[in-house]
């Protein structure tokens, strides 16, 4: 079980890497134009710092999560759930300050989705945990 | 609020959410880690209202969407019963879903809104994530809402198989990642429409021929891409808690669906392939042949269970669909008085959605430190004088490590056929999920106890009463 977790981190560790390699290429090819500017300010563009912090959480997920007890495994599932619900944000800056009418009634309608899923998914993670109960001695 | 703080916040926000899945090891810091989820929630949400500073008229749009969703979603967790959490869980990840596509068609009307250029000149770089995050958005919609109706038995869990399904969904994926290729370089308002469309109907294909068997392993997967979802949105919006909650979402579901997968010792493509399982199995299968059952009434579970050491229960969906967990319960407590070491097995895929059963559990009151896992507890059951089985069928049937030619051999099953005698509580003789006769009904340390579960352990608590 350790072994084959060990061995299946060194595959995902492996697969990373290619994925890196792949995704540098790409970023190479797919927008000088756009960089240029921050190009010239620090020589990266933004995007490889936004995709190495997204590796890395995958690796912390992949860790965090094998050690999450079988017995809290639908919590974690609502929970993801709610904390996914995040996209929120871009929910909000849509209804705050655009000026597009649309892209406002677009915001709005993601907006209540998605707090629906944030109230729901913490307040029923919530009430799922507060039933687990040690034995009484 | 400039945009460096920004963003360190944000990154703060990212932070808290690892720990609150962290909580999840142990279920005395699991309550705290949902506290760190929600404050991380809070961080990020007042961050983006200081950063963008709304108008008033904006400011009231904002109070009116969290307060409409938010009731409804409180309304909805307050009420929801546990033995539909698998359903809430689909309804959640389609609303997930549904929200990344319509956060992703607001940047394409507004993008200097969210910082990613102007009409018509947003960013190449953008415009891929956004598409690629719309896409898995809109399967993600149409999967879970199906994948809600089969749970929740609005539609049959039997799998619906379209002729020449996968050349379809092959030529449906081709067009769309076509498409994906058109809106990056155009920023056409129709092509991304039509990306919108074509992963609907994707996303509708890919989970209607998966028949009600493999549920678990689909919700999961949902789950997943509902993270994959959210991390493309938040490379489009260069935020940093959205990329971070995205790859944590993301590999979570992963991990889920493969821990499914082993516990049914299916592959996750045969899976995905669909066309296994279905409601029930068939009826009528019950071939006795010349095997010998041997029945058993509550009376006699009663005295064996009364005069054992040591009782290992083991229940399945089937407890939960009748309801039975309670009456279980006061059964074990019972037990427990009267001197016996009750113990409760858990297969992985036990209930509807991973981890399922431990929940109906916990709800009964059962404490969680009697409750153990397949590989915890599968050596204690040859020194158990009885295994109680009760709702569960195929995760039982020795075939799956016996019978090389058992569509489930190799399937990890509970070694409750080592126990001196394993009651077997079952309305009648037939098969499981699988359709497998289970060939422990037959051995001779097994009594099988014909009732409907809650009715036969409700008579139980009565006969040991007495």
């Amino acid at each position: 079980m350790e072994h084959q977790t060990v061995q299946n981190a060194l595959d995902g560790l492996d697969r990373a890497s290619v994925a890196i390699g792949d995704a540098r290429a790409s970023i190479v090819q797919l927008h000088e134009p756009v960089a240029t500017a921050v190009h010239a300010a620090t020589g990266v563009d933004p995007f490889v710092f936004h995709f190495a912090i997204f590796v890395l959480a995958i690796f912390v997920g992949y860790y965090v999560v094998w050690s999450v007890t079988p017995a809290l495994h639908t919590p974690l599932m609502s929970v993801t759930n709610a904390i996914s619900s995040v996209i929120v944000v871009g929910a909000l800056l849509a209804v705050g300050i655009s000026a597009s009418g649309l892209a406002t009634t677009f915001g709005f309608v993601g907006l209540v989705l998605a707090s629906v899923n944030i109230f729901g998914g913490f307040l029923v993670t919530q009430r799922m945990l507060a039933m687990y109960r040690k034995k009484e001695k | 609020m400039s945009e460096t703080l920004a963003a360190f916040l944000y990154l703060v926000s990212g932070v808290l959410f690892i720990l609150a899945l962290r909580g999840l090891s142990h279920p005395t810091t699991s309550r705290q880690g949902n506290v760190f989820g929600m404050v991380g929630m809070a961080v990020a949400i007042l961050t983006t209202l200081f950063l963008a500073r709304p108008s008033f008229g904006g400011l009231v749009l904002i109070v009116l969407g969290i307060a409409i969703g938010g009731g409804t979603g409180a309304v909805i967790a307050r009420r929801i019963a546990m033995t539909a959490m698998p359903q809430l869980v689909a309804a959640f990840h389609s609303l997930v879903g549904l929200a990344a596509v319509m956060v992703a068609a607001a940047a394409l009307y507004a993008p200097e809104a969210l910082g990613i250029g102007t009409v018509g000149a947003i960013h190449g770089e953008a415009l891929v994530e956004m598409s690629i995050g719309v896409a898995i958005g809109a399967i993600t919609f149409t999967g879970s809402i199906i994948a809600f109706l089969k749970l929740d038995g609005r539609m049959s869990g039997k799998p619906i198989l379209l002729p020449q399904r996968h050349l379809i969904n092959i030529a449906l994926a081709v067009v769309l990642v076509l498409c994906i290729v058109g809106f990056a370089t155009s920023e056409s308002h129709g092509l991304f429409w039509l990306i919108i469309l074509l992963s609907l109907a994707l996303g509708g294909l890919l989970i209607v021929p998966i028949g009600g068997a493999d549920m678990p392993v689909v919700v999961s997967m949902l789950n997943s891409y509902s993270g994959w979802a959210a991390a493309g949105i938040g490379f489009t919006l260069q935020n940093l808690a959205l990329i971070i909650t995205g790859a944590l979402v993301g590999s979570s579901g992963a991990i889920l669906s493969y821990i499914m997968c082993r516990g049914m010792n299916r592959s996750f493509i045969s899976v995905i392939l669909g066309g296994f399982g279905g409601d029930a199995g068939p009826a009528g299968q019950e071939d006795l042949g010349d095997r010998t059952v041997k029945q058993g009434s509550a009376e006699d579970a009663a005295y064996l269970m009364k005069n054992a050491a040591k009782v290992i229960i083991v229940p399945g969906y089937g407890m939960a669909v009748a309801q039975a967990q309670h009456a279980l319960r006061e059964m074990a407590d019972q037990l427990k008085q009267a001197g016996v070491e009750v113990k409760y097995a858990i297969h992985p895929v036990a209930g509807r959605m991973p981890g399922h059963m431990n929940v109906l559990l916990a709800e009964a009151n059962v404490p969680y430190d009697e409750v153990f896992e397949l590989e915890d507890i599968n050596s204690e059951f040859a020194q158990a004088d009885v295994a109680f089985v009760i709702g569960a069928n195929d995760v039982t049937n020795p075939a799956a490590r016996d019978d090389k030619s058992s569509p489930i051999y190799g399937m990890p099953i509970l070694n409750v056929d080592q126990a001196a005698t394993c009651l077997f509580v079952k309305r009648s003789l037939g098969s499981g999920y699988a359709g497998i006769d289970n060939t422990l009904f037959y051995k001779p340390n097994t009594m099988m106890l014909f009732a409907d579960a809650k009715k036969m352990v409700e008579e139980i608590n009565k006969a040991m009463a007495d």
